[in-house]
């Protein structure tokens, strides 16, 4: 299992004031207690920063470093803020978190991803949007998988992000994207998933316990990563016993792990 | 309880089944098919607008009571003599260029729409020239431009401009919303108006169409 970081993003409210000041000291303890909280990946997001975003990244990824040795997930549509942030990654393989089928995005992008020998996300979405049906999710993972081999990278560092919809709106997204994970599986046997976990349930009461339902969910369905708030303690826990219920961790060791770090603790 | 708050309660709690056969009973008692409307359905989705906006309601629940809204519209509409229905006004709406988030816009077309505008609903995605060329096509009172994102903002002062530039204004109003944006902002762009949700928004419409 995969878990990216996703606390270190400058849409969020919390911590848009701490980037704007360069405030590093705030920046790296997120940065720790994501790795301590178990996550793989830190993603480092400054989109907001519309007119220097490049410089911000520099900085970002600098900071980061300075105090994890964990591996980064460049966050960024951006092509040469994207390129900017991986020249600057020394922790160990990066991760390019996007890329899309739409044609200019991904011509720019998979140089990048080819150069850095980088695990890239790649969007289930081309020039005409997102997909609304199964139909064209597993039409367009296809295209990307089909190009990103072509184009050199592993299947291995393949990680499809079937773009998950509110059922709020779509009553049927959350059993499409299951759908997805399953047909594409088919065709990719070893290619990874990965998603966001906070989407599916807009507009709704009680968010986390879909949240949290949907995780064990994709999970059964083959996803085997997610970009989520690892110091979230009861998703964590969800997350190690399913992943140990599916077969996933020999020895139950990671669960266990958990326990003694007292993560079933007080919950 | 009268019919018709009967009706606007089977609006509000989306169904269908009771809300048609109510405006069915109605309309063969002798109420006129405007006074259904406007003091049946309209006053159920107020209601829905405001009990969305105090977080008693969710979004698949205003999207049903909305269907129930179309759909009770579509049984009452045969009764409506023509020159009878009162004409509030076409909007085109749609998300900017280069962001593809639509939820909060498709609310608020539906809003307006159950509130008796014509709605032309662009979709996702939309740059400057969209709303030009459907602007001609169209004809509107008002385009409403919706963002999600920080970084598309800007493209709605793009829009302004481009608007501006072929001297559509005061013709067409350009209204603004969505997550980021404030009111601040839609003053330094010379946005017409800017509101905060989908019930603002028809509230704003109204007060630029018919003051």
């Amino acid at each position: 299992m995969l878990i990216i970081g996703e606390l270190i993003n400058s849409s969020r409210k919390a911590i848009r004031p701490a980037m704007e000041a360069y405030d590093a000291k705030a920046i790296q303890e997120l940065a720790i207690e994501q790795a301590e909280a178990g996550a793989n990946y830190i993603d480092v997001n400054c989109g907001t920063f519309v007119d220097d975003e490049e410089e911000r990244m520099a900085w970002l990824v600098q900071t980061v470093q300075e105090v994890t040795d964990l591996p980064l997930s460049i966050d960024t549509p951006d092509t040469n803020v994207l390129a900017r942030g991986l020249s600057l990654c020394k922790n160990g393989q990066p991760f390019v978190n996007s890329i899309t089928a739409e044609k200019d995005r991904f011509a720019a992008t998979l140089p990048l991803v080819a150069q850095y020998h980088a695990k890239v996300v790649a969007l289930c979405m081309d020039d005409n949007g997102m997909p609304t049906t199964k139909e064209e999710r597993v039409d367009i993972a296809t295209r990307l998988i089909n190009g990103l081999t072509q184009g050199g990278v592993p299947l291995e560092d393949i990680y499809i992000d079937p773009l998950v919809k509110p059922i709020s709106t779509a009553d049927q997204a959350g059993r499409d994207v299951l759908n997805t994970i399953t047909v594409i599986k088919e065709a990719f046997p070893t290619v990874n998933f990965i998603c966001g976990l906070s989407n599916i349930s807009f507009g709704l009461p009680n968010r986390k316990w879909i949240n949290r339902a949907f995780m064990v969910q994709t999970m059964t369905a083959g996803m085997n990563g997610y970009i989520l708030n690892p110091t979230d303690q009861v998703m964590m826990a969800m997350l190690y016993a399913s992943d140990a219920l599916l077969g996933n961790d020999p020895f139950c060791g990671r669960f266990i792990a958990a326990h003694r770090k007292g993560l079933y603790e007080d919950i | 309880m009268t019919d018709l708050v009967k009706l606007s309660d089977f609006l509000v709690t989306g169904d269908k089944d009771n809300a048609i056969a109510t405006a069915k009973a109605l309309l063969e008692s002798g109420t006129a098919p405007l006074d259904i409307i406007n003091n049946g359905l309209i006053t159920g989705m107020s209601r829905v607008g405001e009990l969305f906006k105090e977080g008693e309601m969710f979004v698949p629940e205003v999207m049903l009571s909305a269907q129930v809204m179309t759909e009770t519209v579509a049984t009452i509409k045969p009764y409506i003599k023509e020159g009878e229905m009162v004409y509030k006004g076409k909007i085109v709406i749609g998300t900017v260029k280069g962001d593809l988030h639509d939820i909060g816009k498709n609310l608020v077309a539906l809003m307006l729409e159950n509130n008796g505008f014509e709605v032309i609903n662009l979709g996702s995605d939309k740059g400057p020239n969209d709303f030009l060329a459907a602007i001609e096509k169209h004809e509107p009172q008002i385009i409403a431009l919706s963002a999600l994102l920080t970084t598309t903002m800007p493209m709605m002062s793009k829009i302004i401009e481009a608007v501006d530039k072929e001297g559509l204004r005061p013709g067409v109003n350009v209204i603004i919303g969505g997550a980021p944006v404030t009111q601040d902002f839609a003053d330094k762009i010379g946005a017409n108006g800017y509101s905060e949700d989908a019930t603002g928004a028809v509230m704003l419409c109204q007060k630029l169409l018919h003051p």
